[in-house]
């Protein structure tokens, strides 16, 4: 498929989504039970995380290891904002500015650092475990910002909920899984539109080669900082997100959660957005009954996932599925091999 | 005074174990450019080996620097066999298949092993300096080191094995030409890699204790380290495993556990930052 | 590629739609919840605490149960992860609906929770020993609390070992708070706490301090530590040739089966205080222990302070229930408040209406061989830290930890 085709197809796929948000704000409340309404609210959230790093290593080609870095700056700024404010809408909007200002002033440390591949992970890696050391050892009284106590290990389980603007009523689990599914839905149709930009394609092309795209004029290393800067964001409106489903805690910034999330984007599909989002919610469903039944251990399940992934499905889900449909509903003139290709990059 | 030597002789034995931890890794980083995530697990299976042999009645020393390594290089085959090779060349998905793997082995070990601590005691006693008394083990473990570095840098110097693997590991191509197989250069590598991380897990065993899930705590460390000292295997990890190590226990002493750990990490970033390459990368290049 | 995306979306809406699969249970049993750790870096302290509330129920279920219904327990296991915590919790809660929860280890997985089944009203018990403090009138604590313990172990070790106190402990809010108490009783016995050092749960290198503290030379250590990584300090402790040099003493220590863990050299010596110790001499501790391991065979778990108190929860329940003659989460909080008295393992257990704790006996026991002596025993200690701070007579709605400065 060519990039222009692709821009062409990704209006009819917003439409669809937008279609499904709906429908999901209106039915499911009616007929799912609580429990699950909040399950989805957080499964929501961790799609939205999944979508920050899909933005980032599938179009961006920057590998961050460290995105859960963004994912808890973004639910500490919002608890400690929100404690202090009183007001969850100013402490929504640290939220995700914190971590896009922290990500900037990162990124200009890495990429004009010139700092690539591997070392750019183990970077983002290393930032990631210092926030975590960093955090859990703030057990003590002493560790607070103004009115909110950091609480260690512990993170704050009080953090507090979201409230309507201006009324101060706490959102109710329903209202929560409408803001999840639009928060969800607005990242999926922004990340769809910023990949059609002239931005967009830019920063694609310094995916496919840095050295040409700045042969041709394009600053490479500003183009690299702003899509690290967005995608921070994002994973910051994530954090949030999580905050008002679970609540606060240093588990967020930690390896497991770093892992996650790159699991998600490899069984997903490198290079595609919706494939991310669905496997983050199908591993996060099997990942809860299987702690239910207790049969197996999960880390047996999701390493075997990840290995399977790697080595015999390396594009993805989304790509391998639409390549077997494709074989199976054209005319076999239509090869679907080159699509694949595409994707796997 | 007691109390300055003793603090030396702590960072003595912390640069060891922090090059020991390391230097699995750092022989499959260097020469096949392969991360292996894995590599935590890898020592948390040494120690492992280490642990059930002891509980067998087979002698401690013969349990740690025999068995938990040869295990351990074993399973290093199979992965090699299974995994790695369809992978070669492909940098960022081994990795991530290796993080897979790291995983599968957590909950492998979780279910067939449980997940407690088991331990075993230290073989060798404690000596003393004025006041202090220190557990001599430590010092056991970074002598130990010092004899797996001495033996990997004069074998990758001064032998033709040396040669063939330097040779494979600055252009496989060339290497291939001139009639060396670096898939089985590779495949050896692996193996030796693992039997080095297997070692350090049977000789950490009396120190942290084994439990399924420590190797996360050893992966970062080791990884980080490997990525500091930059390509030259030996020189480039024994460097930046002295360089962190020390940082590390002269800011445990001056302030926490956690502080010193934080320490660490900021002093590779900083280092990253001025040396993308690593420390062997700018200078000691080419040394093995 | 169009046309799998449309499936994809409809197979996700179906997915979504898709009622919830739950375990449905017989009408007219009555269903409790349990959220123990049974996996994951905790689990060796979860398994008793399970196994303990297994022995309740099912005498209980044995005796005929209650209301003259029998009693299930739905379990989950949160593989030592707090968001799993929250998530079981919110389940039990709403859509299991249980009569009761018992569940939580750490202090911070019950500061998960506690709120959660406040909000949907759901009646709580948490039986582990913490730190003291908490007041809410929809939770009960049969744990023992540092007044109990803290408040027995620090005069009895000033008294025997000396003035100079070093305090090891692990950093979270059952470490710190726990070190504020060891370091109130210490200056009320007459002692100081010369240094107080923090470990976060993944430390095992405690090489540092080994040294530090033959620097500071202390009279005795007092450990809060933690987990499995914790044990490390022990294994090094003695490696360092320092075992039996200064004596160590603690209210952790045991909790997570140190003592059987590590072996004599590491660990005979120790001292610690607890509510209950499975050694404990007395008719009705054999019969237990001996019931116990009828149950679960001679290889079960160890059984903690934490179980046996886990044992207590269920058994004060039940009381409540059998004194309100109904389920109803009110009318249960009630009856248990007008007095509650369960005869246990460790002795008896008395509810205190004001603070929602329990009375109970202490006993101070020193590890040989894989096993406590007990030393000295303290009859029906009240549970006064939180007892300064906390009415929940006069004031009913109070719902916070209360921490000491």
């Amino acid at each position: 498929m060519t990039l222009s085709t692709f821009c062409r197809a990704s209006g009819t796929h917003v439409a669809l989504a937008a279609v499904a948000m709906l429908a999901a704000i209106v039915i499911f409340p009616k007929v799912a039970p609580l429990y699950t309404l909040i399950n989805v609210t957080l499964y929501m959230s961790m799609g939205v995380f999944a979508l920050s790093l899909a933005l980032l290593w599938g179009y961006g080609g920057i590998l961050c290891f460290g995105q859960s870095a963004f994912f808890g700056l973004g639910a500490y700024a919002y608890a400690i904002a929100a404690i202090n404010f009183g007001d969850t809408t100013l402490a929504s909007a640290f939220a995700i500015g914190i971590p896009a200002l922290f990500a900037a002033g990162l990124g200009y440390f890495l990429f004009y650092g010139r700092l690539s591949d591997v070392y750019l992970g183990v970077i983002t890696l290393t930032v990631t475990l210092i926030l975590f050391k960093l955090i859990n050892s703030t057990g003590g009284d002493a560790w607070r910002i103004g009115e909110a106590r950091l609480g260690g290990f512990n993170g704050i389980p009080n953090t507090p909920l979201l409230t309507m603007p201006f009324t101060g009523i706490p959102l109710s689990p329903a209202n929560l899984f409408t803001l999840a599914c639009i928060a969800l839905f607005a990242t999926y149709a922004l990340c769809k539109r910023l990949i059609t930009t002239r931005f967009g394609r830019a920063v694609i092309a310094v995916r496919e080669n840095e050295v040409r795209a700045e042969l041709l004029g394009y600053n490479a290393r500003r183009l690299k900082l702003a899509i690290f800067v967005i995608s921070a964001g994002i994973a910051g409106l994530a954090g949030l997100l999580f905050a008002n489903s679970v609540f606060v805690s240093p588990t967020m910034f930690s390896l497991s959660m770093a892992a996650q999330v790159l699991i998600w984007v490899v069984v997903g599909g490198l290079g595609t957005l919706f494939g991310p989002v669905a496997a983050c919610f199908a591993l996060q469903i099997a990942a809860a009954a299987l702690g239910k039944l207790g049969l197996i251990d999960p880390n047996i399940v999701l390493g075997l996932v990840l290995v399977v992934f790697v080595v015999f499905v390396p594009g993805g889900i989304q790509p391998a599925l639409a390549a077997l449909l494709a074989r199976i509903l054209t005319p076999p003139r239509g090869s679907p091999g080159h699509m694949r290709e595409e994707a796997a990059r | 005074m007691d109390y300055l030597l003793v603090v030396l002789l702590q960072i003595a034995g912390a640069v060891g174990n922090l090059a020991l931890v390391s230097v699995g890794l750092a022989v499959i980083f260097g020469m096949m450019r392969v991360i292996n995530l894995a590599h935590g697990e890898f020592i948390m299976l040494g120690g492992f080996a280490a642990i059930f042999s002891v509980q067998a009645g087979i002698n401690i020393w013969l349990a740690m620097l025999v068995i938990a390594p040869l295990s351990v290089a074993v399973l290093g085959v199979l992965v090699e066999r299974l995994v790695m090779r369809r992978l070669y060349g492909r940098m960022v998905d081994t990795m991530l298949a290796s993080w897979g793997l790291s995983l599968l082995l957590i909950g492998l070990a979780t279910t067939f092993f449980g997940n407690r601590v088991v331990g075993v005691a230290a073989p060798v006693g404690s000596f003393r300096i004025g006041e202090y008394s220190l557990g001599a083990y430590d010092f056991v473990l970074a002598g130990i080191a010092l004899v797996v570095f001495a033996a990997g840098y004069a074998i990758l110097r001064f032998t033709r094995v040396g040669l063939v693997a330097r040779a494979t590991m600055q252009n496989r191509e060339m290497a291939s030409s001139l009639g060396i197989e670096p898939s089985r250069v590779y495949a050896v590598t692996f193996a030796i890699g693992s039997a080095l991380s297997g070692l350090a897990g049977g000789l950490l065993a009396p120190i942290s204790g084994v439990l399924p899930t420590m190797g996360v705590a050893y992966v970062a460390k080791a990884f980080i380290t490997v990525i500091t000292g930059g390509a030259s295997v030996i020189t480039g990890t024994a460097l930046s495993s002295t360089l962190l190590g020390s940082i590390n226990t002269v800011s445990t002493f001056i302030t926490t556990p956690v502080l010193g750990d934080v320490a660490l990490l900021l002093a590779a970033t900083i280092f990253l930052r001025l040396l993308p390459t690593g420390i062997t990368g700018r200078i000691f290049k080419g040394a093995p | 590629m169009k046309i799998s995306r449309r499936l994809f979306l409809g197979g996700t809406a179906a997915a979504l739609t898709a009622p919830w699969v739950n375990r449905s249970f017989a009408a007219d049993d009555i269903t409790i919840a349990s959220i123990y750790d049974l996996s994951g870096g905790l689990e060796i302290y979860g398994q008793p605490f399970d196994a303990c509330l297994d022995l309740a129920v099912s005498e209980l279920n044995e005796a005929g149960g209650l209301l003259g219904r029998q009693i299930k327990v739905q379990k989950y296991d949160p593989q030592s992860n707090i968001q799993l915590y929250t998530q079981f919790a919110t389940e039990a809660a709403t859509s299991l609906q249980a009569a009761t929860v018992f569940g939580g280890i750490t202090s911070a997985s019950r500061e998960a929770i506690r709120p959660i089944l406040g909000r949907y009203q759901t009646l709580y018990f948490y039986s582990p020993l913490y730190e003291g403090g908490v007041c809410d009138r929809n939770t009960f604590l049969t744990g023992s609390t540092p007044s109990q313990t803290i408040g027995q172990l620090m005069p009895f070790a000033v008294k025997n070992f000396g003035k100079k106190v070093y305090v090891l402990a692990a950093d979270y809010n059952y470490g710190q708070i726990s070190a504020k108490w060891v370091r109130d009783f210490t200056a009320q016995a007459g002692g100081e706490v010369i240094a107080a050092e923090f470990f976060p749960l993944d430390v095992t290198d405690f090489s540092a301090a080994i040294q530090k503290i033959q620097r500071e030379k202390p009279d005795v250590i007092y450990t809060l530590l933690v987990g499995g990584n914790h044990m490390s300090f022990f294994r090094q402790w003695a490696a360092a040739g320092m075992a039996g040099q200064i004596p160590i003493v603690s209210t952790s220590f045991g909790g997570g089966n140190e003592h059987i863990v590590l072996t004599p050299a590491e660990s005979d010596g120790v001292m610690a205080a607890f509510g209950y110790f499975q050694e404990i001499k007395s008719p009705a501790n054999e019969a237990f222990v001996k019931r116990y391991h009828q149950k679960f065979g001679d290889k079960a778990p160890y059984v903690t302070e934490h179980a046996s108190a886990t044992y207590n929860a269920v058994h004060h329940w039940a009381n409540g229930v059998r004194k309100a003659n109904s389920l109803d989460r009110m009318a249960v909080i009630e009856a248990i408040e007008s007095g509650s008295t369960v005869d246990g393992p460790g002795g008896s257990s008395t509810i205190d209406p004001k603070t929602h704790h329990c009375a109970t006996d202490v006993h101070i026991g020193r590890v040989k061989d894989h096993s406590f002596e007990i030393l000295e025993s303290f009859a029906n200690q009240p549970p006064a830290d939180t007892a300064a701070v906390c009415d929940l007579v006069a004031n009913p709605n109070d719902n916070q930890q209360y921490v000491i400065q």
